[in-house]
């Protein structure tokens, strides 16, 4: 499995970690109830197909990405970098 | 039919012309007492013990393939009892015990094997971490043996004492931890409760969960519509997908797990031994092949391979630990969707849908677990309590702050 990194190029997997589903970006007030935060830190969709997921280049740029892919497939559909989106990362 | 020694001479005798079907293939009916939605180790255990603890026959068991087609017949077979938690420590203790009389009571061969795990350790924090768990498994009634360095020479002698990178500092023995055969375990329970009348749905897979005002009324299927008052959903790295047929959205993210067996050897590893640096671990089968393992892939997946970079970090853990293993050839390599929770231990509760029951979050622990989370599951749909042994195995934990997170890494779904 190959990421492109926007800054750097298509790499190999073993360049990047994972981190998780695309819910830890949508982080949310500290005042928000307690089962935003379950749903935040724990609760997942976790579809057989496509989905949303963070990873870090950590032997690379250090940039957090946002991948798009499919989870049954391997195939990577999109990377963009957080600091890219608008309002970057929350 | 009953198995026995007698039964295996006189059918040999005859040509073994006498054997019947272990199970029957029948239709599904139109309405049961309490359907269990997936035919894994877990679903068949719970189906079991609901019949025979429970006396509820009327029951049935839908798996979309057929039985034993997941985790079940995927994974390196180790079967042990070594947690340090409260919560998971008893558990597990149960699960060891009924391992110990399984056979009998399934009178079903499942080629249980305790023939030691040893954990290996290589510094001295490590070795303090095992002597800590060491005195939890004992507190529990469980056995643990501390071995140093010659200890462990005297039993793996295979071993690479001379590396530097490395030291072996000795070893956490569990002499009663070991082995089974993995689909001889579903095919024992599916065995056993399909002569207690439980009904085995294969090739029906699940589609809908109806609920009518807050209540679980049936289930919609390829097969077509069932009714039932009591739904478990038992499908461990499909839970995230039949949950959401009933609106709900699980604490769980799939991942992969990938598995390696060699070629058939004469016996050289005679218990099971993991590496403390770096995951690996090995076991021999009957067979003779060197079946072993590593860590999860990491990402969330629901490819039944893995990729590259995980096949060869398992390689390299296995030569620095065990270098004549490098002799042997590898003759297949798969992988496995485990159901991973945050804090790395299962969910064993009703939800807030009345009737219907969640058995999920096995990890890439479920296969020692399935006696005890069958026996469990099948406690609380009978009775609509806990079984004390998984009372603390609730969805709601997280919520909550209960967690059990037994390796202490952090509530990510993939640490664990
Ligand atoms: C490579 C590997 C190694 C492992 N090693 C170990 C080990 O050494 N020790 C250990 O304790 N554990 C181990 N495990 C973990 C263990 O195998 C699992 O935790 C356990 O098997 C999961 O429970 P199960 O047997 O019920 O799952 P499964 O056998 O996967 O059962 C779930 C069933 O549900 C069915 N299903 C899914 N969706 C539907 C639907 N909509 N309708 C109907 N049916 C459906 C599936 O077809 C499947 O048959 C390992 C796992 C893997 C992959
Ligand atoms: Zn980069």
């Amino acid at each position: 499995m190959r990421l492109t990194c926007p800054l750097c190029g298509a790499r190999d997997r073993r360049e990047f970690t994972y981190y998780g589903a695309e819910d830890y970006l949508n982080r949310p007030a500290p005042d928000a109830p307690p089962q935003a935060w379950d749903d935040y830190l724990h609760n997942r969709d976790n579809p057989a197909g496509v989905t949303r997921d963070l990873w870090y280049h950590d032997m690379g740029c250090s940039s957090w990405l946002l991948v798009t892919r499919n989870t049954v497939t391997h195939e990577i559909l999109a990377v963009e970098a957080v600091a890219d989106r608008k309002g970057g990362a929350a | 039919m009953r198995y026995s020694g007698l039964r295996v001479i006189t059918e040999g005798l005859f040509g073994n012309k006498g054997w019947k079907p272990a199970w029957r293939d029948p239709a599904p009916k139109a309405e049961y007492d309490a359907i269990i939605i997936g035919g894994g180790g877990h679903g068949l255990s719970t189906a079991y013990y609901l019949a025979k603890n429970h006396g509820m026959t009327n029951i049935a068991v839908l798996e979309k393939g057929y039985l034993g087609s997941g985790n079940i017949g995927r994974n390196t077979t180790i079967v042990r009892a070594n947690y340090f938690l409260p919560g998971n420590s008893e558990f597990y203790s149960h699960s060891m015990k009924l391992w110990e009389g399984l056979e009998l009571d399934l009178n079903y061969n499942v080629m249980h094997s305790q023939r030691g795990l040893i954990n290996l350790f290589h510094s001295d924090g490590q070795r303090d971490a095992f002597v800590r768990r060491g005195n939890s498994m004992i507190n529990q009634g469980d056995d643990a043996i501390l071995l140093d360095r010659e200890g462990v020479r005297e039993m793996l002698p295979y071993l690479d004492f001379e590396q530097t990178r490395f030291p072996i500092y000795g070893g956490l023995y569990h002499p009663r931890g070991g082995t089974a055969r993995h689909d001889a375990v579903a095919w024992g329970y599916a065995r056993g409760a399909d002569r207690r009348g439980v009904d085995l749905i294969q090739n029906c897979e699940v589609t809908g969960i109806d609920i009518e005002g807050g209540r679980v009324t049936g289930v919609q299927t390829t097969r077509g519509a069932i009714k039932a008052k009591k739904v478990g959903m038992v499908v461990a790295g499909r839970s995230s997908q039949v949950a959401a047929m009933a609106g709900m959205r699980l604490p769980i993210e799939s991942h992969i797990l990938q598995a390696f067996v060699t070629e058939g050897l004469k016996p050289v590893i005679d218990h099971v031994v993991s590496f403390g640096m770096g995951h690996f671990y090995i076991s021999q089968s009957d067979k003779g092949g060197l079946v072993f393992g590593g860590d999860l892939d990491f990402y969330a997946s629901y490819a039944s391979r893995g990729n590259l970079p995980m096949v060869e970090h398992v390689m390299e853990a296995g030569m620095t630990l065990m270098p004549m293993i490098g002799r042997a050839k590898v003759l297949r390599s798969w992988g496995g969707i485990m159901d991973m929770s945050p804090d790395g231990s299962p969910i064993i509760d009703k939800t807030h849908i009345d009737g219907l029951f969640v058995d999920c979050g096995w990890n890439y622990g479920g296969f020692k677990a399935v006696p005890a989370s069958g026996f469990c599951m099948a406690h609380l749909m009978a009775t609509g309590e806990s079984h004390p042994v998984a009372a603390r195995f609730t969805l709601n934990r997280f919520a909550t702050g209960h967690i059990l997170d037994e390796e202490g890494t952090g509530s990510q779904h993939n640490l664990h």
